[in-house]
């Protein structure tokens, strides 16, 4: 074999492109990790972007989209008004159990920090002003609810499971979402993430 | 108008019956049979062919014109197109190849396929809103005309087995073959079945229980064997089940099915005490003149005529189709999945022949199994599996 | 490449298994062997063969290889049907939880189906991974192949030499020396076949068909394509996926479109088949089906609004109107990049609901309270000191786990109210729960009482709301897949070596497929020429052929 081997080497020619073989051999080694990685880069965005699931259209990092609703009692609530305060922007509805669930906590957070700047607007999704009446008045609300009948800001929002909470901070970027229900202790920190500073 | 339309369906079946044994003549003569001195059996054989043919085509339109929609609308309609595309693409290959042993193989399993599809409801009925589209008979008609010119590759390969198997040494390969023979009697076992108890009028109601958890009723047109979950059968001296199955399975399809293998493996096993070997070795005198090179081609070419023309039809039409109806071109429905896996099976035979060199047995083997497939979206994936598409 | 130099006086690229232009086998293997040639890609080196040295070298000949192709065709084929043998997640009965449905419908056989993730086969990663495989080895197959391919069959010569020629499948040899006359018979013969003929120093090379050979990488840059377009469907803002409810009577901002466009159901109506207004032919099917159950068609009859001015989420929009249309199954309204798609309905939902403030004992009636079951009034006054107030209200009333009083959904799907009924007897109100079939009174003294009179519905419609900027890729990777199948199947390439030298006239011919074909072809050229018909040398393994007699003439229709 290594006689051959030789005799072949004996007789090297340069091919078409006036390439010798060590060029060749690297050339050849660039191409095809070239095509490879290509591919290999091409499927890993493909399989990041359907794991990490729905591409919600506010996340981490979104500003806020503006947006104007009425309170219960008909109080104009519009998002831009908020800016300076850190917004704690709820979504929820009347038969959702984990809503219910975290609405006393969210109303006790409230006592302490709404004079440290934050405000709550607790956005509540299609339904009647008296089942949400009904509601505030049996689960002690005291921050404001904004009626979202016609679900245009539910669904800029891009919602999905209730509850889903967005922490704005005072320059008006979501800095969290949390999708699921909290803890009061969560409810705190994340309070406390968006407080302005200095409060 | 619909009255016409069945009749010339039975004329075509009968045509095509009366076609059978003038191929079988054409290939008893010893001389050559092509060319000029073109054997008169084979002349008759594929004229009756022909006349039937068009006088099943002449059902297709005759129907289309009675129910204002292309006549491939259910489980009934579709097989009947499906048997009509199968003489189709036997003709053509006809006049290629001039193989008079095709037709004698083909025109029987056309046959068994309509009478298979006489067994389900024939009652021409209206469209539902999802079928109400063009795309019905582009999608429909293409497939079956796809599936059939794959279909054709079964049946020359059965042919090549059917020759080349040696019966003398049974094996996986006797078996194989016979497996394929006693499916045959199978599906003849149940089209007996099913039309016997017809003509008595053979009907039993069941009150059920379904898998909701919901009451029901269940009308059986065969004798209880099985019965469907907590039934209580209504009807005077029927015969009660042996045994109640789950609710998740359909009684009376299970039924049905038991009946068909039962009466099948009684069937066959009778063939066989009679004729005392098996039926592939009945069979193989049958094809004694046959060439395997030429049947092997024909099996070849059958799928590479049919391939792109299955692709076309029952993926990319049907991709189409379904983004226009349900939102998206592809949802992994069962029979979506199916056609998928029909194509990926062709694709991989002509990898494995075109480039592995799998010609002749091989070759065979992968065309039977190709024909199951079919036979499996047709039937299985149509009865059992519910899904978008299933249509019984 | 290093190069090997022929001794024809080519040079081929190493690796080359027969020369390029003479056909002369350089390769070893070839060269030491009698058997027929091997003329996968026409000698060609298969570049993936040639080098081994490398991880690199060592991935891509893996992908290269068909054998693993066909393989992971067949294991894609093989994990497909199995998520066949259950219902797949999305197919379940919506409600249905994926982690207990399979067991409780197919016991232990679905515990397993579950556990293994087959109730999502189609997204798992190991699937996807299959599909990604394909795509590559998609790639690299094609490659390898295509470029020494190409070469191959543009540097081949018109001379082959006659060892090539003899161990071609087709082959004859004829004692003879071949006249003028005949020879340009042939050629012409040849031409009218619409080969291409091409000639040196008394040899032939006739060829048709080349760019069939094209048609398999062909079909795979279709799919290739059609794969990229799949993937594309991840890049954000390609595509949209959502659901719209609509009820008569309602204008809906339309999901996924920012808040640009609005969408108002004027109406949804239904038909549904009926013995009496149809074709007679269609009766015993409709019978059948059972009478008026099987539905005939429905449709909403849509209008389509675009948000004039800024957008500012939550305030009553300014619209202006764009279309109207009937949305069908088959028929979805398009604007914009957008599809409406009419998928679903519920029919009769409860929209107002009547009660009357009766005076228990009497049975009199002081009035009619219409109580809008999406947005009802706290206070009805019927005049005269009566009054009727909605002190608490649940749409979709149940008992939940504590007994309390709640609702399932924001849907009236059972309505139920807690009144309090003024009257001047009672100025400070008697309290009664009333909800579907069930009241229950504040108190047993209660005077007064509300019947339920009826209710209105309203029709709602499910739409599907489609964007999908991957489908004009798709499309396009689907008519090269088409166009590249039909090249590659329904024509062929043909050659066929003709050498007339000495005294002996020598023929060979080449096909990648239809071998029948091409005997035919020589059959009718060299008819009346003298030549001998060119015997198959292939053996079917295992099998008689009739065809291996020599010297008959072997047209393809032999019985």
């Amino acid at each position: 074999m290594k006689k051959h081997q030789k005799k072949e080497n004996a007789i090297i020619y340069l091919n078409v492109y006036g390439e010798g073989v060590l060029q060749m051999k690297k050339r050849r080694f660039f191409i095809r990790t070239g095509i490879l990685l290509v591919m290999l880069a091409a499927l890993c965005y493909t399989m990041y972007n359907s794991v990490f699931a729905k591409q919600d259209r506010v996340k981490e990092g979104s500003i806020a989209p503006n947006f104007v609703l009425q309170s219960v009692d008909g109080e104009r609530i519009e998002l831009k008004d908020l800016k300076g305060k850190g917004v704690f922007l709820n979504f929820w509805g009347t038969w959702c159990g984990p809503c219910k669930q975290e609405f006393p906590y969210m109303a006790n957070q409230y006592e302490v920090f709404k004079d440290r700047g934050v405000e709550i607007v607790a956005v509540n999704v299609a339904e009647s002003k008296i089942a949400v009446k009904n509601f505030m008045e049996s689960y002690g609300v005291n921050f404001p609810i904004a009626m979202d009948k016609d679900r245009q800001v539910t669904e800029a929002y891009d919602i999905t499971p209730l509850p889903t909470t967005f922490l704005v901070n005072p320059e008006g970027k979501v800095i969290k979402v949390i999708k699921g229900t909290m803890t009061e202790r969560q409810i705190y920190d994340y309070m406390n993430l968006i407080k302005p500073k200095g409060s | 108008m619909a009255a016409v339309s069945e009749n010339l369906l039975f004329a075509a079946f009968l045509l095509y019956l009366a076609a059978v044994p003038f191929f079988g003549g054409a290939i008893k003569g010893k001389k050559k049979v092509d060319g000029p001195r073109r054997n008169k059996a084979a002349l008759i054989g594929i004229t009756l062919t022909i006349i039937g043919f068009l006088s099943q085509f002449g059902y297709f339109i005759s129907r289309w014109m009675a129910s204002g929609h292309a006549p491939v609308s259910n489980l009934f309609e579709f097989t009947t197109a499906f048997g009509m595309m199968l003489v189709l693409a036997f003709i053509i290959l006809y006049f290629v190849y001039q193989v008079s042993v095709l037709g004698l193989f083909t025109l029987p399993i056309a046959l068994l396929i309509i009478a298979y599809a006489s067994m389900f409801p024939s009652d021409i009925s209206p469209l539902i809103p999802s079928l109400q589209s063009n795309w019905l008979y582009i999608h429909v008609t293409t497939a079956a005309l796809g599936q059939a010119i794959l279909a054709i590759s079964f049946v020359a390969g059965v042919i090549f087995l059917l020759k080349h198997v040696d019966q003398t040494k049974p094996g996986k390969k006797t078996f194989g073959l016979e497996l394929v023979m006693f499916m045959i009697v199978v599906t003849l076992a149940f089209i007996a079945v099913t039309s016997i108890f017809r003509m008595t009028g053979y009907e039993a109601k069941f009150n059920w229980v379904d898998k909701n958890k919901k009451e029901s009723v269940m009308v059986y047109e065969l004798p209880a064997l099985v019965g469907p979950h907590k039934g209580e059968l209504v009807t005077q001296d029927r015969l009660e089940p042996f045994v109640d199955l789950p609710p998740v399975f359909s009684g009376r399809k299970v039924n049905t099915v038991l009946w068909s293998f039962g009466t099948g493996l009684i069937l066959y096993g009778l063939i066989r005490l009679i004729i005392r070997k098996r039926l592939s070795a009945l069979l193989q005198p049958l094809v004694k003149q046959v060439n395997l090179d030429l049947v092997d081609e024909i099996g070849y070419r059958a799928v590479s005529i049919g391939f792109p023309v299955f692709a076309l039809g029952g993926l990319i039409f049907a991709m189409i189709w379904a983004q226009i109806a349900w939102t998206r071109f592809w949802g992994w429905d069962p029979k979506e999945v199916w056609a998928l896996i029909t194509f990926l099976f062709y694709a991989a035979y002509l990898h494995l022949r075109l480039s592995r060199g799998w010609h002749g047995e091989k070759s065979a083997w992968l065309a039977v199994i190709g024909f199951a497939i079919i036979m499996f979206n047709l039937i299985f994936v149509n009865l059992v599996i519910a899904g978008l598409h299933s249509y019984a | 490449m290093k190069e090997v130099k022929c001794e024809c006086g080519h040079i081929n690229p190493i690796g080359t298994v027969l020369c390029e232009s003479c056909g002369n086998p350089i390769a070893a293997k070839e060269k030491n062997s009698s058997k027929l040639l091997d003329m996968r890609y026409d000698g060609s080196a298969r570049r993936s063969q040639t080098y081994n040295k490398t991880i690199v070298d060592k991935v891509w000949n893996f992908f290269s290889s068909v054998k693993v192709g066909v393989w992971l065709i067949v294991i894609t084929l093989l994990a497909s049907s199995l998520g066949t043998i259950f219902p797949q997640e999305r197919f379940i009965p919506p409600g249905a939880s994926a982690s207990t449905y399979y067991e409780e419908q197919y016991g232990s056989f679905g515990k397993l189906y579950y556990t293994l993730g087959f109730h999502d086969l189609y997204n798992s990663w190991w699937f996807l991974a299959l599909v990604a495989s394909i795509g590559i080895s998609l790639v690299i197959c094609s490659l390898d192949r295509v470029i020494p391919l190409y070469r191959a069959l543009k540097n081949q010569g018109v001379i082959k030499k006659e060892g090539f020629m003899r161990r071609q499948r087709l082959f004859s040899e004829t004692d003879k020396t071949l006249d003028q006359h005949t020879y340009e018979g042939i050629k012409k013969a040849m031409k009218q076949k619409r080969y291409r003929v091409r000639e040196e120093n008394g040899h032939i090379l006739a060829e048709k068909g080349r760019f069939s050979r094209w048609g398999p990488y062909v079909n795979h840059i279709g799919l290739i394509i059609f794969l990229i377009g799949s993937m594309l469907r991840f890049v954000p803002g390609m595509y949209v996926d959502e659901t719209l409810w609509v009820r008569e009577g309602e204008t809906a901002p339309i999901p996924g479109t920012d808040g640009q466009y609005f969408l108002k159901n004027n109406a949804f109506s239904i038909d549904r088949y009926e013995t009496g207004n149809e074709k007679e032919v269609f009766e015993n099917a409709i019978e059948r089906a059972g009478d008026g159950q099987v539905v005939k068609s429905y449709k909403t009859d849509a209008t389509l609004y675009k948000r004039e001015g800024e957008v500012v989420f939550g305030e009553k929009p300014k619209l202006k109107q764009v279309s109207e249309h009937d949305i069908k199954v088959n028929e979805p309204l398009k604007f914009d990049q957008f599809s409406l798609y009419q998928v679903d309905f519920k029919q009769n939902e409860l929209d107002q609901m009547v009660f009357q403030l009766i005076r228990k004992d009497t049975e009199k009636s002081f009035g009619t309270v219409k109580i809008n079951l999406l947005e009802p009034k706290s206070e009805y006054d019927l005049g005269s000191g009566y009054k009727v107030k909605v002190m608490s209200y649940l749409p979709d009333f149940y008992f939940d786990d504590d007994g309390t009083p709640s609702t399932k959904t924001r849907n009236p799907n059972n309505p139920a109210f807690v009144f309090e009924m003024v009257s001047p007897e009672k100025p400070k109100g008697e309290k009664s729960f009333v909800a579907i079939q069930e009241t229950v009174e504040g108190s047993d003294n209660n005077l007064y009482k509300m019947k339920f009179d009826r209710v209105e519905t309203k029709n709602v419609t499910g739409l599907t709301v489609r964007k999908d900027l991957t489908l004009g890729v798709l499309i396009v990777g689907g008519i090269i897949f088409m166009i590249g199948v039909v090249q590659g199947m329904y024509w062929q390439h043909r050659r066929i070596w003709l050498s007339a030298k000495d005294g002996k006239v020598f023929v060979a011919g080449h096909t990648n497929k239809n071998w029948f074909g091409l005997k035919s072809d020589l059959g009718v050229l060299l008819s009346d020429s003298g030549i001998k018909q060119p015997v198959d040398q292939k053996e079917l393994p295992d099998t008689t052929s009739i065809s291996k007699s020599k010297g008959e003439g072997l047209d393809g229709s032999s019985q």
